[in-house]
């Protein structure tokens, strides 16, 4: 392909009137621009089946969660519950009274974590991201290809000397050895500074004008302006920092996670699959209201939004 | 003599106008300093002494003893799995990251045309594997090799085998399989940074391009959506090259590590195995290297085709 297709109906009318109408047309029927029956019927079909693979994990874990004992372990297996019943909640809740630390430590210790993680990492990526995205000086570019680069190094092998710098400055064994770090991680950076290059110069160019200070204007301007971006991004981190385990960097029982409490409740085998299964359905639940919450919030900007130039 | 005094006052010039230029804009540079000090200290210098290390022998226990190429020549010439190991990955990486990129942006490009309600159901029913945390381990349940796994009993009653297949004991079925949950469980990232892409095009575009001559909708997906969205394209490629390149936890989570006569080993599962099982950190950093070459050289190949888009 080369150029756009040469062919248009001749129309002499002023494209002011063509572009009045068509938004008339559309307005009248709702019928989209540029859109055929058949193009539909076969795009719905294909989403369909695809959807319906997809969806199979959710549907599995609500399933299970309802499941009693018995039919977990039934055969031939089936996907849908047919007795659905909460005991695998209440044997949950049982166990997490059993726990040694109490469990709304657990719980308190996963909402800073995953709170400081995620906004955080929000704010600092974005404000480095404005500037690799909008201004020039020297080194810009070589410091956002590390930052591009950095995200393909494999993690196994960075989190020994991770480790050593964590003990060196002294975090270790704090919520900041999980929190810091999650601040620069390459993906948020990344995404941000691809959004805000899409963002017109004249924007910032009458604000500066204006007299605004880099910082207002970053925060006035820019940020408004993505907002898409930076509510895509905290889904990312939020279930990036839920997912935590603690692991090396948090060996005081009464700073783990949630998440980690929940994993030791599950590995107690077959006696335990009630609980675990309600374990997984609580796990998968959270960064889904999440989801759902920021998602909902995307979609408003997007219908409100007429900032463009 | 006269030359090498004026080659001094160029680069001492040139050193006055960096530093001016520097300090011309020293707001950049705060902005940027937040981020980018955390950024040396927990991931630039790591990278780099895990790359030193991949020079050493370390044990973890002992202080790392440099041994030069050892490790990689012992890894390109003599370790087989490696080369198993490699082999998996480029087929993840041709397979599953080009196939699961298209899907992204196709699924992403058609849910954008729903209406706002039906949109949010869609992305969550998308993204719902990507969510659910280790929601690929619903795979072991599906995959069990005796009669109470999902597929035997389902095969089962429809009479196409008439006993259990071992699915993930099975060399020539481990990598099908394998590639499929990827494919499953990679669309995520991509596909909503593609979403919330779609949604900053500028509406007006689709006018103006209908009004140009632009007839069908696959036509403005090539000459006006996908430009528009250049910068998501790019991301999602890194994004997916990362992920391909990097399979190693559904592999073990169906396939064990070692599987079945590393039927199912990836760069990264050889690497665990020497990271964190055989405790060879100088072999493992070795192993990570050579994934990092491998991917820096993908990423440079497909953002050059990126390029191209609506041209």
């Amino acid at each position: 392909m080369t150029a756009m297709p040469k062919n248009k109906p001749v129309d002499n009318r002023p494209a002011k009137i063509i572009k009045l109408e068509k938004k008339m047309r559309r307005r009248s029927g709702g019928k989209k621009l540029n859109r055929s029956m058949a193009g539909n019927t076969l795009l719905f079909i294909l989403m369909g089946i695809c959807g319906v693979f997809m969806v199979l994990p959710l549907v599995m874990i609500i399933n299970n969660a309802l499941k009693p004992l018995d039919e977990i372990y039934q055969y031939p297996p089936r996907i849908f519950v047919r007795n659905p019943s909460l005991t695998n909640f209440s044997d949950l809740f049982v166990l997490m009274n059993e726990s040694w630390v109490p469990f709304s430590r657990y719980i308190l210790n996963t909402i800073i974590i995953t709170l400081g993680g995620m906004v955080g990492h929000v704010i600092v990526a974005s404000l480095a991201a404005y500037p690799l995205a909008k201004h020039k000086f020297p080194g810009k570019a070589l410091l956002f290809s590390m930052v591009v680069l950095s995200m393909m190094f494999s993690w196994t092998v960075t989190q020994i000397p991770q480790y050593l710098i964590i003990s060196w400055l002294g975090i270790n064994n704090t919520y900041a050895a999980l929190v810091l770090p999650a601040w620069s991680f390459g993906m948020g950076l990344y995404l941000m500074k691809q959004f805000m290059e899409q963002l017109p110069d004249s924007l910032m160019e009458s604000a500066r004008l204006q007299g605004a200070t880099e910082w207002q204007i970053f925060w006035h301007i820019v940020m408004p302006n993505v907002r898409p971006a930076w509510l895509t991004l905290a889904i990312f981190q939020f279930q990036q920092m839920w997912g935590n385990t603690g692991g090396m960097f948090l060996r005081s029982e009464e700073l783990k996670p949630l998440q980690y409490a929940l994993q030791q409740i599950t590995s107690g085998g077959v006696s335990r699959a009630g609980a675990g299964a309600a374990v997984t359905f609580i796990i998968a639940a959270i960064p889904i209201t999440f989801f759902l919450i920021c998602q909902s919030s995307i979609l408003e900007t997007m219908t409100t939004s007429g900032m463009k130039d | 003599m006269s030359q090498t005094v004026a080659k001094r006052r160029q680069t001492v010039a040139r050193d006055l106008t960096l530093r001016h230029e520097i300090w011309k804009n020293r707001a950049s540079y705060m902005l940027i300093a937040p981020y980018f000090i955390l950024f040396f200290l927990f991931t630039v210098v790591p990278v780099l002494m895990s790359i030193y290390l991949s020079f050493t022998y370390f044990n973890m226990l002992e202080a790392p003893r440099f041994i030069g190429w050892a490790n990689y020549t012992k890894l390109l010439l003599e370790d087989d799995i490696f080369i198993v190991s490699l082999r998996n990955t480029l087929l993840f990486a041709v397979v599953t990251g080009p196939v699961s990129y298209m899907l992204c942006l196709l699924f992403a490009w058609i849910i954008n045309e729903f209406k706002p309600k039906l949109r949010a159901v869609m992305t969550l029913v998308f993204y719902a594997p990507s969510i659910c945390g280790n929601a690929y381990m619903i795979w072991n349940l599906i995959l069990t090799g005796d009669r109470y796994g999902y597929l035997n009993g389902l095969l089962l009653r429809l009479d196409l085998i008439n006993q259990p297949i071992l699915w993930m004991q099975t060399e020539k079925f481990v990598m099908p399989v394998l590639i499929i949950v990827q494919l499953w469980l990679s669309l995520g990232t991509g596909f909503l940074s593609f979403i919330a892409g779609l949604q900053t095009v500028d509406k007006g575009m689709y006018e103006a391009a209908a009004i140009d001559g632009v007839k069908n909708r696959w036509q403005e997906l090539w000459f006006v959506t996908l430009p528009a969205m250049k910068p998501q394209l790019m991301f999602g490629a890194v994004m997916q090259i990362t992920q391909s390149f990097a399979v190693a936890d559904i592999s073990i989570a169906l396939a064990g590590n070692p599987s079945v006569n590393y039927s199912g080993a990836t760069i990264v599962t050889h690497l665990l195995d020497y990271g964190s099982t055989r405790l060879d950190m100088g072999y493992a950093s070795a192993i990570a290297t050579i994934l990092f070459l491998l991917m820096v050289g993908t990423n440079k190949l497909v953002q050059r085709l990126l390029r191209r888009v609506g041209e």
